[in-house]
């Protein structure tokens, strides 16, 4: 089953290695990883998703709760929660197909953020499932490159990862 | 203020805290450290022969002192000899501070002379590592360093320090640092009082419970609060390859090692238990054999200062987080307070089947009058010789096992091995650093001809600093357990597992570094030669005993098997 965590963690070099390095040496997955620091410059918030049943997840958030820069983290799948990614993704546009890519653009609440003649390039956010959809919709023979963040969320409501 | 050099405020720092030696090894990225060690007394340098040796030693100075090891290396190949003793030391939780040396700053990441990225090649076997990138942060980073080994639950902390920072030109004032407090970083050490109330609740109703003890219980101090309790109690005790010691060996409650290994008897009443209460031990695939067939009716209650060895292989129904010390101490006073007591007859019945298993008397051997030296015998004999009371060092193989078998540990911190890394070599540098915990007991390392060869060369250091070592080398021309193995999985072909050719006379090379050497190949001469060996108080003693060279360990597990299944002999199953 599909996990996201959230970390809270001590913005300091190397601490990224460590979090990254736990799961190749557990030989725990990830299946994406974003990090950046919060509005509070000493601390960075990690989100990752992963894949795995409870008793691996009870161990991945162990072991991570055991390096020294992990100061909380969370399962954002444990309750509601907003999660989002951002996607960058080149698209072949030419005759016909330049007002098609735009429609399917507009269904799916993206933005063309850049034209050439034959190209645009399409922002899209939203869950992974969505991001996923609109490049099924747009086919895979017209998508030429694809960029994504990672996802990144937060937990609905009074429950929050802060110190 | 005082000023003072980023060298000499690490040595500073490291007396400010109560540090007495350091093993280590000089080189160019370290030499302003061993420049500011010279000029001071205080902290006493212990020079071994290879960058391995020192972790080792540090590690077993730490084992039995309880306090932390300090290691010493240079960058590069400095550094990276210690690996195997800092992943050593991580595998069995002993608290090490190893001090690296780095090329200078703006040398980092150009493959300088001697460069290896330290931080990064020792990341998955430390508790956490320092890079130094400011001199001023030496004291906080060293006091946090050992705060981080020590607490919780111990483990090797790495400080890299870049030449640049102790350069002896630049002085900065030095402060003491005070408390240390990190918001990342908050051991727990008391275990849930709920947890605990629930979890003998559960216990004074068992029929069959069984106490089954780790290397928590010796790294946390806890031997004593252990025994008061398993007396109370009046349960039987196990303990793991690295908790023997932990509960008396001679003590009528205990059943000897459990595992892959262990006595019939353990292991048995392990897999017949209704109640475990495991204590500072982690359900190590060397202890359950196959999980799924592990101990099928017993209700797990497992007490750990690591939540994360809590449930990690096999289920725990009443996990209790906290010192082991803390929370044994809690039960015993619940128990000792409250009104319900386990049933003295249903606990009496289960005695008397554990005492049918210990019928069996697994560990007997015929040791015949003119036939080969027994591997076993000469570890009873160490026992008998000692007392039972010298702190027994131990490499890895199937003299290990004897030695953890054979040699009743009365003491906790008696029995020094790498359990967990199972890291040959280990044996002599850790009776070196043993020797410094200030014990005054007798100290053996039990070895084969195979591991004591892998750090060998540390019979110089013993020279250097005159440490009087008893070395019983048990001499079976054979990397015994490799042999074993192929004996009883490989139709007896003995893959690159024997040397016999080219083995050196260990009494001529003992002799040559000083020592002094002993060959024995004849029973009668196994206790006199052994008493004569122990009475040579200050020297160095090397006993090369040249053992029978068919024995297997036995009981063993049969793989995929429950608990309950072993070989007792080569032909007999359990």
């Amino acid at each position: 089953m599909k996990r996201i965590i959230s970390i809270l963690m001590e913005n300091e070099a190397g601490a990224l290695s460590r979090v990254v390095g736990l799961f190749s040496q557990r030989s725990y997955n990830i299946e994406s990883l974003t990090v950046a620091p919060t509005d509070d410059k000493t601390l960075s918030r990690l989100t990752l998703t992963t894949i795995g049943d409870d008793k691996v997840l009870e161990q991945i958030t162990k072991q991570l709760n055991k390096l020294i820069e992990v100061i909380k983290l969370t399962d954002l799948t444990d309750g509601t929660h907003v999660e989002r990614e951002l996607m960058l993704a080149k698209i072949r546009a030419t005759g016909t197909g330049r007002d098609e890519v735009k429609r399917i653009a507009e269904i799916f609440r993206g933005q063309i953020v850049d034209v050439t003649q034959d190209l645009f390039v399409v922002q899209l956010a939203g869950a992974s499932h969505k991001l996923d959809a609109f490049l099924e919709a747009v086919g895979k023979a017209a998508t030429l490159e694809v960029v994504r963040s990672g996802v990144t969320g937060i937990a609905r409501g009074e429950r929050m990862l802060s110190i | 203020m005082e000023e003072l050099s980023g060298a000499e405020m690490l040595i500073r720092s490291l007396r400010d805290e109560g540090v007495e030696f350091v093993f280590g090894y000089p080189g160019g990225a370290i030499l302003h450290i061993y420049d500011a060690l010279h000029r001071q007394d205080d902290v006493k340098h212990i020079l071994v022969r290879h960058e391995q040796a020192a972790a080792h030693a540090a590690d077993g100075f730490a084992r039995v002192s309880g306090k932390p090891g300090v290691v010493f290396a240079t960058s590069g190949p400095g550094a990276t000899n210690t690996i195997t003793g800092i992943a050593t030391a991580y595998m069995d939780s002993v608290p090490m501070v190893v001090v690296t040396g780095q090329v200078p700053s703006h040398l980092i990441g150009e493959d300088a002379f001697q460069e290896t990225d330290m931080i990064g090649v020792s990341r998955p076997i430390v508790k956490h590592s320092f890079l130094v990138r400011d001199p001023r942060d030496i004291p906080e980073i060293i006091k946090k360093a050992l705060y981080i080994a020590t607490s919780g639950r111990p483990g090797p902390v790495v400080v890299d320090i870049p030449k640049d920072m102790t350069n002896p030109v630049e002085k900065f004032p030095y402060h003491k640092p005070g408390q240390v407090k990190m918001r990342s970083y908050n051991p727990v050490v008391k275990g849930h009082v709920g947890q605990i109330k629930k979890a003998l609740q559960f216990l004074v109703q068992a029929k069959k419970p069984i106490i089954y003890a780790g290397g928590g219980v010796v790294q946390g101090n806890a031997a004593k609060e252990l025994r008061a309790l398993a007396l109370a109690l009046k349960v039987p005790v196990t303990n793991t390859l690295m908790g023997l010691g932990s509960f008396p060996g001679d003590h009528e409650q205990f059943v000897g090692m459990l595992g892959m290994h262990g006595t019939y008897e353990a292991n048995m009443a392990m897999h017949h238990a209704d109640c475990i209460i495991a204590v500072g031990a982690r359900f190590d695939d060397r202890v359950t054999n196959s999980v799924e067939r592990f101990c099928p009716q017993a209700t797990i209650i497992h007490i750990d200062v690591d939540p994360a060895s809590i449930s990690k292989t096999v289920r725990a129904h009443i996990p209790i987080v906290g010192r082991a010390a803390w929370v044994l101490r809690e039960m015993f006073k619940l128990y000792d307070a409250g009104a319900d007591r386990l049933n003295e007859e249903v606990i009496n019945k289960w005695w008397s089947q554990i005492n049918g298993w210990r019928a069996r008397n697994c560990l007997s051997y015929e040791q015949g009058d003119n036939s080969p030296i027994l591997p076993q015998h000469a570890i009873k004999t160490l026992y008998e010789v000692t007392h039972g009371e010298a702190i027994i060092t131990s490499d890895v193989g199937q003299h290990q096992m004897f030695a953890a078998l054979y040699y009743k540990y009365k003491h906790t911190r008696q029995w020094i091995n790498s359990g967990g890394l199972g890291t040959m070599g280990f044996g002599l540098p850790a009776a070196m650093g043993a020797l410094y915990a200030g014990t005054n007991r007798d100290v053996a390392c039990v070895t084969g001809e195979g591991s004591i060869q892998m750090n060998i060369q540390e019979l110089s250091t013993c020279t250097q600093y005159k440490l009087p070592v008893k070395i019983i080398n048990l001499n079976n021309e054979y990397l015994g357990m490799v042999k074993q193995w192929q004996d009883m999985n490989y139709g007896g072909r003995y893959a690159s597992s024997s040397y016999q050719e080219s083995l050196p006379d260990f009494v001529k090379l003992a002799e040559a570094y000083g020592h002094v050497g002993m060959c024995i190949t004849e029973l009668r001469d196994l206790k006199p030669a052994m008493e004569e060996c122990f009475k040579l108080k200050d020297r160095l003693v090397f006993m090369d005993i040249k053992v029978d060279k068919s024995q297997h360990v036995y009981p063993m597990h049969i793989p995929q098997g429950a608990m309950r299944d072993m070989w007792l002999t080569k032909t007999e199953r359990s």
